[in-house]
């Protein structure tokens, strides 16, 4: 069947080849740095980005702040210990350091790069936040001066293989141009982001799990997919999630009542008010002298404000909360070492596609932590894929595509739409996916495998890059409740209600291998912490 | 979501057809591009910064388009707000320079 779909599309669709050394999959943050440090090392590179580099992704639209800290004994160690608890104890301080070294040294570099950093009353720059727009803005134009090619609106549908299961490019579809593009590479980076389950969540859109289902299929393997259930606070009238800010928030339930111990830090009880009927937010507790800071600090996150008449800081506003599953989650896939290399030959991951349990364990905020890993892991994955591109023979024969199975089974005529919505109807949800059970995970993998197995064809004149996205969502939310229904703890962002506390015997991290069928098995945390302090976290 | 694209004001530079991520406009052979695609607008306010001539009005809401119209919205004077709340105005430039997070991080 694959075949004849594929034959009838190249008949009907004209194909772009190209061949590359590098070919880098996603433009954000994590690829751009990828792409810098790859040409770096005198490669040939290809960056296909989904949408255009430079405005895709979670980090385009925002206010970004930076883990950028000076080498300095004392400010690195309470960098380092400040959200151990917080992770569940599932951190590589080896990983730190080494996250915390390259930022330094990323960071610096866009200040050579005229990066418009402020400087303060003493007039030196401060250096700890990017601006989405300018930051993204500069790397597109680092990425071309390094002499990369950068493919805009060129989403990828499947990764390639040789006869030797090394990867060998990617294919993909451009609707913007109406044709299909195959790119053959000897090293291939996924940085194609995590999976926010077309929430609308700021920037995220484009953000549906799609180089974990490539990657999954060549059998690479996913670490910490349980901690995929972030959700951030946005006001009901805006796709804006900057949480940050609701620090200086009072909320409210829809009787008007204040609702006692909810912050932007503790969003639990927000989740629970809102099972139960509208939440209300007034940003009352911001100290007077800081309003003119906050507006020029996140420009974006006062704009739905000033759109719709609001003045967030003396009247209430009605918020809910948007999932931005392992956007804001730490699960991806799962680096070998700081080479970036996935278990795949050639393939290397970066970025929030990567699990950021190295330095995140199972929690993490926005911005800091994750632009710092999507800076470092995105240079250091093009400079392996670089490298591995350099010690690598020169490519013969043919490569197969990785989907080549997707369509081999016997089962339903699907709709994209359709399978988006069953799949959101399972992770949206804040009593099954925020506050987990047992029954309702088992539940709701019981549903999402079934439809699993019965995709059969596509519908016909769907949209392959919409099929792609339901396909990829559905995989992510198999893997996330697998690894859910597994961990009978709660740790991290992992909460269940009916194991609510830590389980110091499972100080490990799930893995889950496999699309049709999933395998779990569990590794070790690299840090030995002592017995006392886990109990003490799970009292 | 993208409410309108005003052809008084579009100079049909398309740099907005390129720019969106999610591919909600579509150029057009003879004069401004179309909203071709609306409902996949994920309101992330990139084409608003994208348009040197301020001809794009993305509304707060994420979830449905509210058919706002351009003589409201322009007399409101929303109309590139934030490309100058950015400093990506000409005369605006100096904004670019005052990110001001790191006094917020002091108090954090």
């Amino acid at each position: 069947m694959t075949t004849v779909a594929n034959s009838i599309r190249t008949g009907a669709r004209a194909r772009e080849t190209l061949s590359t050394d590098v070919l880098i999959l996603g433009g954000g943050p994590a690829g751009t740095w990828a792409a810098v440090e790859a040409a770096r090392q005198g490669v040939g590179v290809v960056l296909v980005d989904k949408g255009f580099c430079g405005t895709s992704g979670a980090a385009a639209p925002s206010g970004n702040g930076v883990w950028y800290v000076a080498d300095e004994p004392t400010a690195r160690e309470s960098a380092k210990a400040s959200r151990e608890a917080l992770g569940g104890f599932l951190q590589d301080r080896a990983w730190m350091d080494a996250v915390l070294d390259q930022t330094w040294s990323n960071v610096n570099l866009l200040a050579d790069w005229n990066y418009p950093f402020p400087r303060d009353e003493d007039g030196k720059q401060r250096r700890g936040s990017l601006q989405g727009p300018e930051y993204l803005r500069l790397m597109r134009r680092q990425v071309l001066a390094a002499g990369a090619r950068i493919l805009d609106h060129s989403p990828a549908l499947e990764l390639l293989v040789d006869g030797d299961g090394a990867v060998a490019g990617a294919r993909g579809y451009s609707r913007v141009r109406e044709t299909d593009w195959e790119v053959r590479a000897k090293a291939v980076v996924v940085a194609t982001g995590g999976c926010a389950f077309l929430s609308r969540a700021l920037g995220c859109n484009v953000l549906t799990g799609d180089g974990y289902l490539m990657a999954g299929e060549l059998g690479a393997e996913l670490s910490g997919m349980e901690f995929s259930n972030a959700y951030g606070i946005s006001p009901v009238f805006s796709s804006v999630t900057k949480t940050a800010f609701y620090r200086w928030a009072t909320f409210f339930d829809h009787r008007g009542e204040e609702l006692e111990g909810a912050s932007g830090h503790h969003r639990s009880k927000i989740a629970k008010a809102l099972l139960e009927g509208a939440v209300y937010a007034q940003l009352d507790q911001a100290p007077e002298d800081l309003h003119a800071s906050l507006r020029a600090a996140q420009p974006n996150f006062f704009l739905p404000f000033d759109r719709v008449g609001i003045d967030p800081f003396r009247q209430r506003f009605q918020v809910t909360l948007r999932l931005e599953g392992t956007v804001r989650g730490t699960g991806g896939l799962r680096l070998v070492d700081r080479s970036c290399a996935t278990t795949v030959p050639g393939l290397f991951a970066a970025g929030d596609a990567a699990s950021r349990e190295p330095i995140c364990g199972g929690f993490t905020g926005g911005g800091s932590h994750n632009a710092a890993w999507a800076l470092s892991t995105g240079a250091w994955s093009g400079r392996s894929a670089a490298l591995h591109a350099l010690s690598s023979p020169a490519r013969s024969g043919a490569a197969t595509g990785g989907s080549e199975h997707r369509e081999s089974r016997k089962g339903l005529v699907w709709t994209a739409d359709a399978v988006i919505k069953a799949v959101q109807g399972e992770v949206f949800p804040y009593d099954r996916n925020y506050f987990r059970s047992g029954p309702d995970l088992d539940g709701s993998l019981a549903r999402l495998d079934n439809l699993w197995r019965n995709l059969a064809k596509p519908a016909p004149g769907e949209d392959p890059v919409r099929i792609h996205e339901a396909r990829s969502m559905l995989a992510t939310a198999r893997w996330m409740y697998t690894s859910a229904l597994s961990r009978t703890e709660s740790r991290g962002m992992h909460k269940r209600t009916d194991f609510p506390a830590l389980d110091p015997n499972q100080q490990h991290h799930l893995v889950a291998r496999g699309v049709d069928s999933i395998e779990l098995s569990s590794r070790s945390a690299a840090r030995a912490y002592p017995r006392e302090l886990l109990e003490k976290a799970a009292a | 979501m993208i409410e309108f694209l005003s052809t008084a004001l579009c100079t049909s530079c398309n740099r907005c057809v390129s720019a969106c991520p999610t591919e909600v406009f579509r150029a057009s052979p003879d004069g401004p591009p179309e909203i071709a695609r609306q409902g996949e607008c994920q309101t992330c306010f990139m084409c608003e910064l994208y348009c040197p001539a301020d001809a794009l009005y993305v509304a707060p809401d994420a979830d449905q388009i509210l058919g706002l119209s351009e003589s409201e919205i322009s007399a409101k004077g929303l109309l590139g707000g934030y490309r100058k709340a950015v400093g990506w105005t000409k005369g605006a430039e100096e904004v670019r320079f005052q990110d001001l997070s790191y006094k917020i991080f002091e108090r954090f």
